[in-house]
């Protein structure tokens, strides 16, 4: 398709060509460091930002699969469940191994690092196999397939002697910090953003759009929804590892269809297609019980309602979806980025769908 | 050999409630193709009203036949009457839109009612499971041998219910005025809607008579079960629509097929495996059966055309 050159000015920038590609990681690795530095001290809140930015993955994973490719997955959990166990497990084996030439802590990085790409690629080799039915099924059905998957994990889960059955997995150990998730929800954001804007994303659109067009035109439909599910799976179950080196203890009840669908809510709020919106959606659903919480306890009502916020969590979800549906399906963003959505004297980063 | 026949026997009749929630789930496909996933959780408010109604016609009433009769008729009616206000103020106003849209919401509802019936305050239950009072005294109804196979009386009324009401159904669907009109909404609702037929109301009506059909559903499980729960719609919904799909969504005689396989499954490997694995069981099998069958057993898909 030839649309006339729009006229969009060369950036212009002091970046030289060279540094380019990697001038995110150079500007995010120190901020990360000094974000950690900063956090030193309060458990609290290194407790709230990791699971944030745990969930923040999840969303932004999720939306490549229901949002950009249109494949409606409620299964999200069972795959952040194989992260979750294969990276924990690897961690309780390889507790005793130190790299003798590194620092400790380094080595405990290293060794964590390996264990979440191990949990990443198992959860990734299983959206392999989700992703495989999609070649025959469609829609809804689909839907109750990865649905079908994530009870099927846990209930395997629940019945392995070495993931603990029932009990779960616990003395992993603790090796996540805010910094390691921020920097894979770094690393998560901008890959969703480099697809969005890829012909591999485009594909992935017009598969959304309409998928028998998009075949029509030549789109390898099946090869990109498989890829799309390996992709959002493998990060799915890093987020799973990162979980489970920061909570005492993993256990299957951390991962059912409640789970999935509190991600889906998240992706459906932030707009399905907006990375931007589920990172958003993300952080704002995880701080709302605990906004709620303390608001509850600062109005004084002697603690009853501050301890049923979880309670009244999930009706609030629930009733939230159908008013979002209701009153603005398109979620918050719909398929734009947040800064589609800025006031106009704010500079936009570029025209176009991505 | 005895064992066989006993876990047949369960297996049936657990397939049979399955068989009551998934007609549900198939009339509303067949005629909005939407997956009504708060299907299960009509069913469950359903059975709360009926354990309301238990208690409140008292002890004596409840043995008799008209005390049962009036429980099932609260519920039932009941279930309807919800069944109606979600059609109308959740569903309606998104027939226009994608079809994803409509399953979203569906879930939400889904999830709205399961845990706001477990909150306690004012007159929500609170999430634990009570003892739903014997409306129907269990009694054997046939037994084998040194007990090697029991039949229980609950067990025959709700196969025979499940059998009557698939007739009934079918008759409804392909005998009636309304089940032609059911078929030609299913058929394209914007065209059916040009030929004079009014299709809100025969939505509604479908919507009414499969939420209404979940209540009762919902009685014969908690007859089965003797205790409620919040979350028991949320599981038995699951099952119900894991043998719709079985059988081909949106197919009457599919879904009744599908729920006794299922049902059939399920026994068998807690009979003979472990019933930790019921579950994975049932989906792998609900996985399997689509990758053979993409439509499910009785289902056909459609030729998709641009």
């Amino acid at each position: 398709m030839e649309t006339p050159a729009l006229p969009i000015p060369e950036a212009r920038t002091l970046v030289p060509p060279s540094l380019r590609g990697v001038l995110p990681l150079l500007i995010a690795i120190p901020a990360l460091v000094l974000f950690q530095w900063s956090l030193q001290g309060s458990e609290f809140a290194t407790y709230l930002l990791s699971v944030v930015g745990v969930n923040i993955i999840l969303a932004v994973s999720l939306n490549i699969v229901n949002g950009m490719t249109g494949q409606f997955s409620i299964g999200h959990a069972g795959f952040m469940a194989v992260g979750a166990y294969i990276a924990g497990y690897c961690s309780l084996q390889l507790k005793e191994v130190a790299l003798s030439f590194l620092p400790v802590a380094a080595s405990d990085q290293v060794l964590f690092t390996v264990a979440l790409l191990v949990g990443g690629c198992a959860a990734a080799a299983c959206g392999f196999l989700v992703g495989l039915p999609s070649l025959r099924l469609r829609g809804d059905y689909l839907a109750i397939v990865t649905l079908g998957f994530g009870e099927i994990i846990r209930v395997v889960v629940q019945n392995t002697d070495a993931f603990g059955r029932a009990l779960g997995l616990s003395g992993i150990p603790q090796y996540s910090s805010p910094g390691m998730v921020f920097f894979w929800v770094f690393l998560v954001v901008l890959a969703a953003r480099r697809i969005a804007g890829s012909s591999h994303g485009r594909s992935l659109w017009a598969i959304r759009e309409d998928e028998v067009a998009a075949e029509a035109m030549g789109v390898d439909t099946t090869g990109y929804k498989v890829r799309a599910f390996v992709f959002s799976s493998f990060f799915a179950g890093i987020a799973g590892g990162l979980f489970a080196h920061f909570v005492p203890i993993i256990n299957p009840g951390s991962f059912t269809f409640v789970r999935s669908m509190e991600i889906v809510v998240m992706v459906v709020l932030g707009g399905l297609g907006s990375t931007t919106g589920a990172f958003v959606a993300a952080i704002f659903l995880t701080l709302l019980p605990e906004g709620m919480r303390s608001l509850f306890g600062a109005l004084g009502t002697e603690g009853s309602l501050a301890q049923r916020v979880d309670q009244i969590r999930m009706p609030i979800y629930g009733l939230l979806l159908v008013v979002l549906m209701l009153a603005r399906p398109q979620g918050l963003f719909g398929t734009k980025e947040i800064w589609d959505v800025l006031p106009r004297w704010l500079p936009r980063k570029r025209r176009g769908l991505a | 050999m005895a064992q066989l026949l006993q876990h047949l026997i369960n297996g049936l009749a657990a397939g049979t409630i399955y068989a009551l929630v998934a007609l549900g789930y198939t009339m509303v496909y067949g005629v909005l193709k939407l997956i009504n996933f708060a299907h299960g959780d009509v069913m469950m408010v359903g059975v709360y009203m009926g354990y309301a109604t238990a208690f409140a016609i008292g002890r004596e009433a409840r043995g008799s036949f008209l005390g049962i009769a009036a429980v099932f008729a609260v519920a039932m009616l009941g279930c309807a009457l919800m069944g109606f206000l979600i059609e109308r103020f959740a569903y309606r106003p998104l027939r226009e839109k994608p079809r994803l849209t409509a399953l979203i919401t569906a879930i939400g509802i889904s999830f709205a009612l399961s845990y706001g019936f477990q909150l306690d305050i004012g007159f929500l239950p609170g999430a634990s499971p009570r003892a739903f009072p014997e409306i129907i005294e269990p009694t054997e109804w046939l037994i084998i041998g040194d007990r090697d196979v029991v039949v229980w009386n609950w067990q025959v009324i709700s196969f025979l219910i499940a059998v009557g009401l698939m007739v009934g159904l079918q008759y409804l669907v392909f005998g009636t005025r309304f089940g032609r009109a059911m078929r030609a909404v299913s058929w394209d609702h914007r065209v059916a809607a040009l030929m004079g037929i009014p299709t809100d109301r025969v939505i509604a009506l479908t919507f009414m008579l499969s939420s209404g059909l979940a209540a009762g559903a919902g009685l014969l499980y908690a007859i089965k079960d003797t205790s409620v729960s919040p979350l028991m719609g949320l599981y038995v919904g699951l099952k119900a629509f894991v043998a719709a799909v079985i059988g081909g969504i949106g197919h009457v005689p599919g879904a009744v097929v599908g729920a006794l396989v299922l049902g059939l499954v399920e026994e068998f490997v807690v009979g003979y495996a472990a019933s930790t694995w019921r579950d994975a069981v049932a989906f792998g099998f609900l996985i399997l059966v689509l990758l053979v069958k993409p439509g499910g057993l009785f289902g056909r898909v459609a030729a998709e055309k641009v």
